[in-house]
């Protein structure tokens, strides 16, 4: 099922791209565990990395990965607090790549990338934005991935629900019967 | 998203000069009051909570559906101002089942408004339980359908079961739901009638509000302002010249033998103010206005403010929740949006001494929602979609608000040890349920059993006396009555001790029924304001 602008537009509305400022998901004060600010991988880099992750976490049958976590994320990485969240959390995932597979995750084929997501313990993680390593990676690139899915129309269809929560999909849908 | 609570310091929180009136409390009873009394008189409204930003509703939404936060952090609820006690019988879960802020607990609530039914408010006669109301349904009509039209009530003329009324509902009902459409099937083989919900929410554009679109979310929070709460009210207060003061904690009502004369407060720079006024409206909660009325005790009420009966915060009461849940082996279309559309209220009047009053719901949110799923468990891609669309799809459950009646053991009180961040000492809610609510439940549960056996459901889950918890309404600890021995509250809702002291909220209400009760609350604000507006002429 291919992504559309429509669904990338349809999860910005659900999670909402609000301007606020620093706010207590800011990850800077979380320890010393990530990288240093001026170290951050910049918005080009960002996007491929969760490209590559987004083809892991998202089902074979969904299409258009690439320009949907793009539109997404343009707006997520626009969000103060969030986006240094995210932006570490991509750090994480390319440093472990490179020390464990010498090679960065792009670079990686798709059973690797997905290992790297299982070696760093994602999988097993509970999001936390303010918590261990895996907790915030989970929280800021895996989660929000899924989220940005699974709130979309497109997403909601392939579990079998048009109007899933968090997407404004009018009071039409509740009414229908299975099609 | 910053927390409102970093928020904000900077405002003027000084005290009005010449007020006419302090509303205590900025939910939907004290914005009404102070919305009807705005025009005509100097209004302070003093709200412990912040003033939020709706432009995070969104990012509230996401909070709503991320494991990573639990439900009192939607609106940050919780901390050391929040701290309390919980020694009865049943635990009570109190900072989920309350908001402080501008809007007060509707920013978080359902918005089910239905009226009591006439006999809820002759228990005592009518089902041999309980006090009779000192009012009767008859001395509410133009009340509720003035609290209707505030609310922007969508409902139908289709329950059989309802008190009389007047004239049509603001709007429109909203439509059946598919799953209602396949419960309706059993209920007629079982001869239950189903009908529509009043929701104040919004089935059409209403008071410069949008219709509802769909997000799912309305409880906790509705991004899109169709579900009704109570900002509504107090901006259209302020936008009348009232005084809003925000983040202004009352911790002390400061009075002579039979008058309040100012509401201390403190504000988040640790200042202390003193709003004096010539009426006060206690519209802060049924836990915290008997808190507030403990906490302004003095050598002359040494039991608390308005406690000659001694009654002041015995009888809480709150609904109970009775569920049955189940899988059918077709598609459900759940979770599409996050309200009720069809109730049975047939068993309502039916209570008696053994069996109180109980209503059915049928769920359109039953099971799991895929995206909270998603969110959650070990694994991703296909095996990921394909878990989702084995929990998602065929669930059903109706459930059931139940009343409990009002016993002197269980009440809200102080708690002798703890105190807050500002050293106030915190409410105890010493629930005590009653076994006439168990009974109830169990029969509930009955019918709700019957009712998924006669869909060919497989019943995979049961809330009964055991497992039951409440609605979060909080009832009875400041009972209305005639007779100052035996009630705090007149049948005006003015203390019986205190001249000048109202009470707006479901705290006065003698016993509950089995409504969810912020429509009758809402007409009960408005009768206290028509009452203030008519002390002050
Ligand atoms: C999850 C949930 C779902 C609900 N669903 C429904 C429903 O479907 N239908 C229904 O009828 N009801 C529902 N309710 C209940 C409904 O929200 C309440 O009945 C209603 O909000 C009560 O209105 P109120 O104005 O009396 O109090 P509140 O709305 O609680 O407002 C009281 C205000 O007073 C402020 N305050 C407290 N202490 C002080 C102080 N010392 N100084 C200054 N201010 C103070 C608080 O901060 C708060 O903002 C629900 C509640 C919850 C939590
Ligand atoms: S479904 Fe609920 S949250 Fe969504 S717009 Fe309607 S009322 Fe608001």
């Amino acid at each position: 099922m291919e992504l559309s602008r429509r669904d990338a537009v349809a999860a910005l509305a659900a999670l909402g791209i609000g301007a606020g400022a620093v706010g207590i998901s800011q990850v800077g004060d979380s320890g010393s565990e990530g990288p240093p600010e001026a170290e951050l991988p910049d918005d080009a880099h960002v996007e491929a990395v969760a490209v590559a992750v987004a083809e892991v976490l998202y089902p074979s049958a969904v299409t258009g990965v690439d320009e949907f976590v793009s539109e997404f994320l343009s707006a997520r990485l626009s969000r103060e607090g969030h986006s240094d969240g995210v932006r570490e959390a991509v750090a994480t995932v390319d440093d472990h790549a490179q020390q464990w597979h010498g090679e960065q995750y792009v670079n990686l084929d798709d059973n690797t990338r997905d290992r790297v997501l299982r070696e760093l313990g994602t999988d097993t993680a509970e999001e936390d934005p303010e918590g261990t390593v895996a907790e915030r990676v989970r929280y800021y690139l895996v989660n929000d991935l899924l989220l940005a899915l699974y709130a979309s129309p497109t997403g909601g269809e392939l579990v079998g629900i048009e109007n899933p929560q968090g997407h404004p999909g009018g009071t039409d849908t509740y009414q229908r019967g299975p099609q | 998203m910053t927390e409102s609570a970093n928020r904000g310091q900077e405002r003027d929180r000084s005290p009005v000069p010449n007020a006419d009136v302090c509303v205590i409390g900025a939910g939907p009873a004290g914005g009404l009051v102070a919305d009807s009394l705005a025009d005509e008189h100097e209004v302070v409204v003093l709200e412990a909570g912040p003033r939020f930003d709706e432009a995070d509703r969104l990012e509230r939404q996401e909070r709503a559906i991320r494991p990573a936060y639990d439900r009192p952090d939607v609106w940050e609820m919780g901390g050391e101002r929040d701290a309390h006690a919980a020694s009865g019988e049943w635990f009570y879960p109190l900072n989920h089942a309350r908001v402080k802020g501008i809007g007060g607990s509707t920013l978080h609530w359902q918005g089910m408004v239905m009226r009591l039914h006439e006999a809820d408010f002759n228990s005592g006669t009518e089902r041999g339980v309980g006090p009779d109301w000192p009012i009767d349904y008859a001395d509410l009509p133009p009340y509720y359908v003035a609290a209707e039209r505030e609310l922007g009530v969508a409902g139908g003329a289709d329950n059989p079961f309802a008190p009389p009324r007047e004239q049509p509902h603001p709007m429109p009902a909203f439509r059946p739901s598919y799953s209602d459409s396949l419960f309706a099937e059993a209920c007629n083989e079982l001869g239950i009638a189903m009908h529509s919900v009043p929701n104040a929410r919004n089935s059409e554009p209403y008071d410069g509000r949008s219709e509802c679109v769909g997000y799912g979310t309305c409880q906790p929070v509705c991004p899109s302002g169709a579900k009704y709460d109570a900002t509504v009210h107090v901006e259209s207060a302020a936008e009348q010249g009232a005084t809003v003061i925000d983040r202004a904690r009352v911790e002390q009502l400061a009075h002579d033998a039979d008058s309040i004369r100012a509401a201390t407060y403190t504000t988040p720079d640790g200042a202390r103010h003193r709003q004096e006024a010539d009426a006060f409206v206690l519209a802060c909660g049924g836990v915290e206005i008997p808190r507030l009325l403990f906490m302004s005790d003095s050598d002359q009420f040494p039991d608390g403010l308005a406690n000659e009966s001694g009654l002041v915060g015995k009888y809480f009461m709150d609904h109970l929740f009775a569920g049955v849940g189940g899988i059918l082996d077709e598609p459900t279309r759940q979770n599409h949006v996050g309200f009720l559309t069809s109730e049975s209220h047939q068993f309502y009047d039916d209570a008696g001494e053994d069996i109180g009053p109980f209503k059915l719901e049928f769920f359109n949110y039953a099971g799991p929602s895929p995206v909270e799923l998603a969110l959650t468990g070990e694994d991703w891609g296909d095996d990921l979609l394909e878990r989702l669309r084995s929990e998602y799809g065929n669930h059903v459950a109706v459930g059931a608000l139940v009343e409990q009646l009002p016993r002197e053991d269980s009440y809200v009180g102080l708690a002798p040890e703890r105190t807050d961040d500002r050293g106030n000492r915190v409410p105890d809610v010493h629930w005590h349920v009653g076994d006439r609510a168990l009974r109830t439940i169990e029969r509930a549960n009955e019918i709700q059993r019957s009712i998924l056996e006669e869909l060919g459901a497989e019943v995979t889950w049961t809330v009964g006396p055991d497992e039951t918890g409440p609605a979060y309404h909080h009832m009875g600890t400041t009972r209305m009555g005639t007779d100052p021995a035996d009630s705090v509250v007149d049948p005006a809702c003015r203390t019986h001790d205190l001249e000048n002291c109202w009470i707006a909220s479901s705290s006065v209400f003698p016993t509950g029924g089995a409504m969810n009760p912020t429509l009758t609350i809402a007409a009960l604000a408005l009768r206290v304001a028509d009452a203030v507006d008519a002390a002050l002429r």
